[in-house]
């Protein structure tokens, strides 16, 4: 499995901002004028919007919506600089097309927390060029200067007259200007909507059942498929017979796809008996044999050796020889399933002379291109549709869905929607990695942190994305550790890649998601073992890391940290960087004579930058903190003789209402450009808790998931 | 075959009758507010209400529900209007992805139901069998709040 769309490295610092957003304000191709206008298309100036008759304003979001409020917020950028009337604005998801790719990459596709900080520059001069085409119409029509005109609430106004035009009554004046290919962008005192709680405009369609995500798309004349695939990881089709399951009422075709045998029928429940009935015979091939114990056994050997550094800075064995206490841990992550609500599904329908995808994807470039390879057809010819997605968390940046909805319709000549269930969707995802690490610490007589070493051994991300390792590292392996905040003056960071035959991909704050575990739990280690109030300690060390410190020591002070809390319960700290943004949580825990835990309540800070929608920014951390608390107390995906263990949520548990903790969120306020928020806050929540236990109970865990047995009063 | 009243109406279907609950809904009666999230009743997307009573979908043959009465989330506010529940699960601005939030409302309907001013506890018992991947918990339990306010005729 290839994916053609890399997920950049987090980018620190500003935006290149310069000739790529040019680019943006331009229509999809393929649409000529002709075409707009008969469509009703009166005043288009660019990608993003367009202006009818009645001043009704369509903007056209290119991001995939899984949550994170993107169909919101994206007209909020819009609709801002172009000064539009609110309750005159609508949404439109885009097709795939290259008018709507990121600008940093070329591609269309939404991941890594980056719609918003990718993007916002781009969505701003859209809006305000559109603008001062409609000033400048006014002006026209008005015989004014355009400095006289301005634009409030979808109105041009003259400011000496007090006359005013529509932007409808404009629309189609303006459409005959010129797009200025440089608008001026408002000032952040003149926001109307960036930085305002503004409701989602997706609620009321949530609420009603009206919302339409991918398993829910109706095509005239489709069909229902399901795929049996090999159970063990990289294994084949050696022979089937389908004599059984073409029996089975309903069921129309059974034909060999690249996945493994998909059953096709009129309906879902036809489909799955189908597939029941089937009778394959598997070349399981070579990874028949592996499983957990015997990973966690080849990582550990490989972890007595030195490995490829991805960052050196000073000289660690010196520190490590030297110093008069030492320190020395192995730490473990598992590998963890996306388990989206929504399990994979997409619909297609091949025809000879197109081909329309209904996908529920984060990746429409990938999409439209796994369907031009699958059916030989140019661009122009595979229209993909983004339905709503039922989650994402990365799993949908991958097309195997796709490919098994387009394999199939092209091999049986009709529409047909493909579902996995939830054992599909669970055994055959693409997991984040288990890794093995060792970390060794040197403190010097005042238990100040003077050198520090973390090996990181696993598999890799990049590989299974088709990408070459650079220097023997992994880019998606390291952030969390290579770019440790903290002042140590010898500082070395290791990453060993060894395959394992399990697939990966990208997991919610993908390297963070562990790293940040491991290093803000070892953190904890130095700061007890000098003594010092691990709060004060980090504080201390975070001189030259001014945005992390600000999120810890808001997090610290909103947590009435160093004050007294109800009997059994501790505190844990935790701060961590991820995908443009920094977070600090402080976990509530208790912890049962019989080793339960339970957490009471989170208190996270956010420095995300200018915050565009504070209310879904305090969404996305509620939901990252229940995301990363999840991995941290149940998430573990296990393999035995190249399958993987659990299937469905009996095994592979979630958080549900009766754990939750309080979750308080306080964002930072900053003028800074705004950066990633889906993700920024998955990270603390596990070191936090961790953290919070040691607190409670002086054992240390150092392995994922938190397990009851390990803290079982003796 | 099978005969039972949906939002209402009443429906005839042609399935086998193993056929479970939710994919009549959705295939046969095209209402696709019920979702599929795990097939074996641990998730609660697949929640509607069988005379009354909240009920998993999508371990239910069609034959258990012949003659009976299903709500589905299409049907909830068939009255008119919308339910107390819908009204401040806007209000608070619960769902994300929105996949899991039919089969939240649905559970938190039923509940409002048979106990109008629930407490956390009761809330804790009746919920936890919804699961929200994107972890808007926190804001259901608000809503459910915010929802036994508006049942009675009060405001926020």
């Amino acid at each position: 499995m290839k994916t053609l769309v890399t997920r950049r490295l987090f980018l620190k610092g500003g935006l290149a901002v310069g000739a790529g957003l040019v680019i943006g304000l331009r229509l999809p191709t393929g649409r000529s004028p002709l075409e707009a206008a008969q469509q009703g298309r009166i005043f288009e100036p660019n990608a993003w919007i367009r202006i009818d008759r009645e001043g009704m304003v369509t903007i056209i979001n290119g991001q995939s919506e899984m949550g994170q409020g993107i169909l919101t917020s994206m007209p909020m950028v819009v609709a801002d600089e172009l000064e539009a009337d609110w309750t005159k604005v609508k949404v439109e998801q885009a097709p795939a097309d290259p008018a709507y790719n990121n600008p940093r990459r070329q591609a269309q596709f939404t991941n890594s927390s980056a719609s918003i900080r990718d993007h916002i520059e781009v969505w701003r001069r859209a809006g305000a060029a559109a603008k001062e085409m409609l000033i400048a119409a006014a002006a026209k029509e008005w015989g004014a200067p355009v400095s006289e005109c301005y634009a409030e609430q979808g109105t041009v106004i003259h400011r000496p007259s007090g006359r005013k035009l529509n932007y409808g009554e404009l629309a189609e004046k303006a459409a005959a200007l010129p797009v200025p290919q440089n608008p001026k962008l408002k000032t952040p005192d003149q926001f109307k909507f960036i930085g305002k709680k503004v409701s989602r405009l997706d609620t009321s369609d949530k609420v009603t059942g009206r919302a339409v995500f991918g398993i829910d798309v109706k095509v005239p004349g489709a069909l229902v498929a399901t795929v049996q695939r090999c159970p063990v990881f990289g294994g084949k089709v050696a022979s089937f017979d389908a004599t059984r399951a073409k029996a089975v009422r309903g069921v129309r075709h059974v034909v060999q796809i690249s996945s493994g045998i998909v059953v096709v029928a009129d309906s879902y429940w036809a489909a799955r008996r189908g597939r029941e009935a089937l009778q394959i015979n598997w070349d399981y091939g070579p990874n028949a044999s592996q499983n957990s114990a015997a990973i966690t056994r080849t990582y550990a050997d490989l972890a007595k050796q030195p490995a490829p550094v991805a960052r050196g800075e000073g000289d660690v064995a010196n520190a490590l020889q030297k110093a008069p206490r030492i320190l020395e841990a192995v730490y473990e992550v598992p590998f963890l399933a996306h388990a989206t609500m929504e399990p994979m599904n997409c619909t297609a329908h091949v025809r000879p002379d197109g081909c329309d995808v209904w996908a529920p994807t984060q990746s429409q470039t990938g999409a439209q291109q796994a369907a031009m390879r699958i059916t030989g057809l140019p661009r122009e010819k595979v229209r993909v549709h983004t339905t709503l997605l039922g989650g994402g968390f990365g799993r949908r940046g991958q097309t195997d869905f796709v490919e098994d909805a387009v394999e199939t319709s092209k091999a049986v000549g009709a529409p047909v929607k493909v579902i996995w269930s939830r054992e599909d969707d669970m055994q055959h995802d693409f997991y984040r990695p288990a890794t093995y690490n060792l970390l060794q610490a040197a403190l010097d007589s005042q238990g100040i942190p003077i050198g520090w070493l973390h090996r990181i051994v696993g598999p890799s991300i990049m590989v299974w994305q088709g990408q070459a390792l650079q220097n023997g590292i992994d880019r998606h392996m390291i952030p969390g550790a290579a770019d440790l905040p903290y002042a140590i003056p010898n500082l070395q960071v290791e990453y060993r890649y060894k395959e394992v035959g399990v697939p990966l991909g990208f997991w919610r704050s993908v390297g963070e998601s562990q790293n940040a575990f491991i290093t803000e739990s070892f953190m904890d280690e130095l700061a007890h073992a000098a003594g010092k109030d691990p709060y004060e300690y980090r504080r201390m060390l975070l001189g030259k890391s001014p945005r992390h410190r600000g999120v810890l020591e808001l997090a610290a002070t909103k947590a009435g940290w160093g004050t007294p809390l109800p009997s059994g319960r501790h505190r844990g700290i935790a701060v961590a960087y991820s995908h443009g943004s920094w977070a600090a949580q402080v976990a509530e825990v208790s912890v049962s004579p019989e080793g339960s835990v339970r957490v009471h309540r989170v208190v996270c800070a956010v420095d995300c930058g200018l915050a565009v929608n504070p209310d879904q920014i305090r969404a996305q951390v509620e939901g990252s903190v229940v995301f990363g608390l999840t991995a941290a107390l149940y998430g573990a995906i296990t393999i035995e003789n190249g399958r993987v263990q659990q299937s469905n949520f009996h095994d592979y548990p979630m958080l549900r209402m009766n754990e939750m903790p309080t979750v308080e969120v306080h964002i930072v306020p900053s003028a800074e450009r705004p950066s990633g928020v889906g993700e920024a806050a998955v990270p603390q929540i596990a070191p936090a808790v961790v953290n919070a236990i040691f607190a409670a109970t002086g054992k240390r865990i150092r392995r994922l998931p938190i397990r009851a047995e390990e803290l079982k009063k003796s | 075959m099978a005969t039972f009243v949906v939002n209402g109406k009443r429906e005839t279907v042609n399935a086998e009758p193993d056929t479970p609950l939710l994919w009549v809904l959705r295939e046969n009666l095209g209402l696709t507010g019920t979702k599929f999230g795990c097939g074996i009743a641990q998730c609660g997307a697949c929640t509607v209400h069988l005379d009354g009573q909240p009920l998993r979908s999508c371990v239910t043959p069609i034959a258990a529900v012949e003659g009976r009465n299903v709500v589905t989330i299409e049907g909830l506010s068939a009255r008119g209007g919308l339910h107390p529940v819908q009204q401040a699960w806007i209000a608070e601005d619960v769902p994300q992805c929105g996949y899991c939030q039919s089969g939240q409302v649905m559970s938190a309907a039923a509940l409002l139901a048979r106990t109008p001013a629930p407490t956390d506890k009761e809330i804790d018992a009746a919920m936890s069998g919804n699961i929200c991947r994107c972890g808007t918990y926190q804001r259901i339990r608000a809503a459910i709040h915010l929802a036994a306010t508006l049942a009675k005729g009060g405001t926020r």
